[in-house]
């Protein structure tokens, strides 16, 4: 579903002045780098931990969308909403994969995860508490991916770069049927457009945050964009959601819950766009850090599904190897 | 309405699929591998697009203006006609798995004989079905057979979900007066004269999982009269609420 402004990456790199200017120049040419090239460690270790806490976010994220399969209202819904959960995991298998690429397992990827010491975006630790969620879910959540995602698609990493083009299609059809939730609750019943405003006001400030920090508070940052592993910075995004996001909440009827909106034609250069007021980031850090409502349900979910699975897993092997031996027996 | 005892005989398949779908879904999110959480929501798709298909003719048949969801949301546990077998609770991987292999050991050869079918509409249900009926037994089937001839765990579990679930295989051969009726008239197939294929089906999978299906002298049957266990009241729980608690919202 998404990648948020990347939290904490490491960029330090011990390479030569020599190795370093080469790689740089393989960048700036935007030639795209390739799993066998060679790189410096601080790329591979930022890309590493980029696409992991991607890859996390997809298989987290399965969560709370997966939470109302069984509530859906309508078949219709039943069956959209099972695929879009069902496309995020497949988001989270390529992207796994891309990450392997790097020489990192998923199995030890899935452990850092469990253990928290990989992070995943902090959006998924909100409940969603009412069917709307589900709409606020994809238009403003997927949409916030989109922004962040499109520009990956020229990501200098190839393998990272391949899996966003395939991702991205599938994020912004996910987006306008979130979308196309909205406007039903909102053109229904007084009861359905409440619900839609009250996902929106719960929703609309954790989907800023998933940008990450202001990029005076960015330490990371610089790197990536010299890499090209980033494009744009947390702060350049976040402002592009917010102009296509609040014209989508007009015309849906709602309001969005920033009492300092307000339109500034001095703004994107001239172009104006809305100016927002202060983002809580007391909240984003103790989100992050671990202390959101649904941080521990996540991980004790996910880890409940790996450990219960254990025996699932051994018996593929085993069966695997006893095949195998039979076939070697056999020749 | 232009025929009763077909609508009565599509809700019963049309409630099977979409139970079983439901008990699916709640896998989503929880499987013990990524690659099984795709698996198994490709089924609870392949499912949940068959109930639709049943559910929409038979509001045609009936001819009353009740769309799919009405029939879907709006009926109560004893109105429900699914078979007991679908709405039992996931239990462990193993339990899962063999159910879905039952199910669709009996579903393939179902849709393949509903080619046959004086209904052109059925034939098109089950052109699509039959397909994906043939998946699912592959997928489940290859899975009771890792599990079966797995660990020493994993075959005592596959075991424990044979004792627990063999039970309600005869049901699938049962019909209602309806299906009977529906059968007679060539619409659909005779569930009866599958028992056959069935056992065709599940016989090479049972082998190499080194399983055996214990008799079942005493089966559980009931669910094509509307008497289920006390699970599926609460399935309906979940999954009318939204329905329940808006009366005629749309979504
Ligand atoms: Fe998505
Ligand atoms: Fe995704």
């Amino acid at each position: 579903m998404y990648s948020q402004g990347l939290i904490g990456a490491d960029g330090r790199t011990e390479e030569s002045e020599a190795f370093l200017e080469a790689f740089q120049k393989r960048i700036d040419a935007e030639e795209k780098i390739e799993p066998k090239d060679a790189m410096p460690e601080g790329y591979r270790r930022t890309l590493i931990r980029q696409i992991g806490q991607h890859a996390h976010s997809e298989i987290v994220g399965m969560l709370p969308e997966g939470n109302w399969i069984t509530r859906a209202p309508s078949l219709k819904r039943k069956a959209a909403l099972l695929a879009k959960v069902q496309d995020e995991g497949g988001h989270g298998l390529y992207l796994y994969a891309a990450a392997e690429t790097l020489g990192v397992s998923r199995e030890q990827m899935t452990e850092e995860l469990h253990s928290g010491k990989a992070k995943y975006s902090s959006i998924f630790n909100y409940p969603t508490l009412s069917w709307a969620d589900i709409g606020a879910i994809g238009w403003l959540v997927d949409g916030a991916a989109i922004m962040n995602q499109i520009p990956l698609c020229r990501c200098s990493f190839g393998p990272y770069a391949r899996a966003m083009i395939r991702i991205c299609k599938e994020e912004s059809f996910h987006q306008r049927q979130g979308y196309e939730i909205m406007l039903t609750l909102c053109r229904g019943t007084p009861e359905q457009k409440e619900m839609a405003q009250d996902a929106l006001n719960r929703f609309w400030w954790p989907a800023l945050m998933m940008f990450g920090p202001h990029d005076k508070d960015s330490a990371h940052s610089e790197q990536s964009m010299k890499w090209k592993i980033k494009r744009f910075s947390n702060d350049q995004l976040r402002q592009k959601f917010i102009d296509a996001t609040v014209p989508q909440a007009e015309y849906l009827g709602l309001t969005v819950p920033d009492p300092d909106l307000r339109w500034d034609p001095e703004l994107n250069d001239g172009k104006g766009g809305y100016r927002h007021g202060e983002i809580d980031w007391d909240e984003f850090w103790r989100v992050v850090k671990g202390d959101g409502v649904m941080n521990r349900d996540r991980i004790a979910a996910r880890r409940k599904a790996w450990e219960e699975g254990a025996w699932v897993r051994e018996a593929a092997l085993a069966h695997a190897a006893k095949r195998e031996g039979r076939r070697a027996a056999a020749e | 309405m232009k025929d009763e005892n077909l609508f009565n005989a599509l809700i019963e398949l049309a409630d099977d699929h979409s139970i079983l779908c439901h008990r699916l879904g709640e896998w989503c999110g929880h499987a013990p591998i990524l690659e099984e959480d795709l698996a198994l929501t490709n089924m609870a798709l392949d499912l949940i697009g068959t109930a639709r298909n049943l559910y929409t003719y038979a509001a045609e048949i009936e001819g009353r203006g009740r769309s799919e969801d009405d029939l879907a949301y709006l009926r109560n546990e004893r109105q429900f006609r699914n078979l007991l077998m679908v709405e039992r609770p996931n239990g462990d991987f193993a339990h899962t798995m063999l159910r879905q292999l039952f199910f669709a050991a009996f579903m393939e050869p179902y849709w393949q004989a509903a080619l046959e079918s004086r209904d052109e509409t059925l034939r098109g249900i089950a052109g699509k079905a039959v397909k994906e009926m043939g998946y699912h037994i592959r997928h489940a089937g290859e899975w009771v057979i890792r599990l079966g001839d797995g660990t020493e765990e994993s075959a005592q579990r596959m075991q424990a979900a044979m004792e627990a679930l063999h039970i309600y295989v005869d049901e699938l051969f049962h019909s209602s007066p309806a299906a009977e009726a529906a059968a007679l008239a060539g619409l659909l197939p005779e569930r009866g004269a599958l028992r056959t294929a069935w056992l065709e089906n599940i016989t090479p999978i049972l082998a190499e999982a080194r399983l055996e299906l214990p008799e079942a002298p005493n089966p559980q049957i009931g669910g094509r009269a509307g008497l289920h266990g006390e699970d599926l009241g609460h399935i309906l729980c979940e999954m009318q609420y939204l329905q329940r608690s808006h009366p005629g919202a749309t979504w």
